[in-house]
């Protein structure tokens, strides 16, 4: 009797040899891999974006191709054509971006034309641009300067409003942080997110000294009508739970010559942006004629976000 | 006298040549690029061309408070000023500079210059003000009165935009 039993785990053991074990640690794995929350995604199209190669090493063709499958995957999920360009940066441009202090009235113009501009999540609420509220004499005081300012009436008189949003730093923090190459400078200057390859880890959020990156902590909140269907790869395409986005200087308005979104929509005109690398732009203008700074220049993070200002801050304003 | 007065005049002139010269260096941005001037105010509806009821009127140069028609016009602007400062006596469906050259409505800006040289120099540089369009092709200027009252020039206090969401308040 106990020799059968004995005999019968002995064949049960040697049922499982090496060459089955592997097989089924291989089935295993495979299945963990599976899309099944992406059930409406066919398997051709879920091959294709988990080997899908880094943005900077594919060709054109295959960008082209990676959008196609993209703009298909948001038509099925928002019901709604949404385009996607891979415009590649002007040669002999490096974007920068002016602010005037002494004008900004603190309204959140821009930081609601951003959101519609770039398809932020509304519920979760994102907004890449953050308007901080000083008192006269009190710049660069972060522990009171405040983010949540609601009165009736701006520009209230007594304090300044500084907008901060991505400062489009030349030697970013970031992308150094980033342990997947998600982010990166282009030679533009624009730092950019690869939505497909973040990784959520938030480390990039971490290593940023201005706040300018954002996770989304739930699936973006967006109604299809409201989404912008004019998008970038590396811009304002709709984003997905757990990656990290930020500003890209409305990349896909820029990169076709247009000014960006919250330059348009300012109320009084605060903000400049232009080429750096272009004498007559207006930002080279405000860099040479007025006094202009830089957020946490000692970092030596070399932002290409110019805070300047000419007059005291609410001088030109009647109540 | 007469040194004393010519002295004194030049002197008053003095910053405004200044002003002038200050907005010499850049180039005036094409016409076609400056936004149209906006709209009258309601309650001024209907009143362009002005000569549709000035052209009969006698020109009254006596400064005094408008009782019969523009009550909405209080200048709060260059105290001291009067009407005729910058609107034409002769024509009034024009501008006048304080050389007397005339200036069309469309072109007020150059009025706003006289005296705003430095900021006029700004504006043809792309820094004050506002454009929008192509950064690096065709964009429109919006001239001065697109975003100042002419009579009332400073801005007016406006509603800001909802503040975001506090943390403690994300269910």
């Amino acid at each position: 009797m106990k020799d059968k039993d004995e005999k019968k785990i002995e064949k049960r053991e040697l049922k499982i040899n090496r060459r089955t074990l592997l097989k089924g640690a291989l089935a295993g794995a495979a299945t963990t891999m599976l899309p099944l929350n992406r059930a409406d995604a066919s398997f051709k199209d879920f091959w294709e974006s988990f080997f899908q190669k880094h943005f900077r090493e594919m060709t054109v063709a295959e960008k082209q191709q990676v959008v196609q499958r993209l703009e298909q995957e948001y038509e099925r999920k928002y019901k709604k054509a949404i385009q996607i360009g891979i415009e590649p940066a002007m040669p002999g441009v490096l974007f920068g971006y002016g602010l005037d202090l002494s004008r900004c009235i603190g309204c959140r113009t821009c930081v609601y034309a951003c959101v519609h501009e770039n398809n932020q999540s509304r519920d979760p609420q994102i907004q890449w641009i953050q308007v901080l509220r000083f008192k006269h004499g009190d710049l660069m005081n972060w522990e009171k300067a405040e983010k949540y300012y609601d009165p009736k009436q701006v520009p209230e008189p007594g304090y300044f409003y500084m907008p901060v949003q991505c400062q489009q730093c030349e030697n970013p923090a970031c992308t150094r942080a980033c342990p997947t190459q998600a982010t990166w400078k282009e030679p533009d200057g624009i730092v950019v997110v690869d939505y497909n390859w973040c990784i959520g880890c938030r480390y990039c959020m971490a290593a940023c000294p201005y706040g300018a990156r954002h996770f989304n902590w739930g699936e973006p909140g967006i109604k299809p009508a409201d989404i912008n269907p004019v998008t970038h790869y590396l811009g304002n395409r709709p984003r997905y739970r757990g990656v990290v986005e930020k500003c890209t200087f409305c990349i896909q308005r820029t990169r076709k010559g247009r000014y960006t979104a919250c330059v348009e929509a300012c109320p009084v005109g605060a903000r400049k942006f232009g080429n750096l690398l272009d004498p007559k732009s207006e930002v080279r203008y405000a860099m040479e004629h007025k006094r202009t700074f830089r957020l946490k220049d000692d970092l030596g993070t070399h932002p290409k976000f110019f805070y300047f200002f000419d007059f005291e801050a609410g001088e030109r304003f009647s109540g | 006298m007469g040194k004393k007065l010519i002295a004194a005049v030049l002197f008053l002139l003095l910053p405004l040549s200044f002003a002038y010269a200050a907005g010499q260096d850049y180039p005036l941005p094409n016409p076609k690029d400056i936004m149209a001037r906006p709209a009258f105010p309601k309650a001024d509806q209907g009143l362009w061309p002005c000569s549709q009821c000035h052209s009969g009127m006698p020109v009254n140069y006596k400064i005094r408070k408008l009782t019969m028609m523009h009550q909405d016009v209080v200048l709060k602007h260059m105290p001291g000023g009067w009407c005729f400062d910058c609107h034409n006596p002769t024509n009034r469906d024009t501008l006048k500079l304080f050389t007397g050259q005339t200036v069309s409505f469309d072109q007020s800006y150059l009025v706003c210059a006289q005296c705003h040289g430095f900021i006029f120099k700004e504006w043809k540089a792309g820094l004050h003000g506002k454009r929008i369009g192509m950064w690096n092709g065709k964009k429109t200027y919006y001239q001065c009165i697109n975003c100042h009252w002419p009579h009332d020039p400073k801005f007016k206090s406006i509603k800001p935009f909802p503040a975001p969401i506090r943390p403690a308040d994300i269910k």
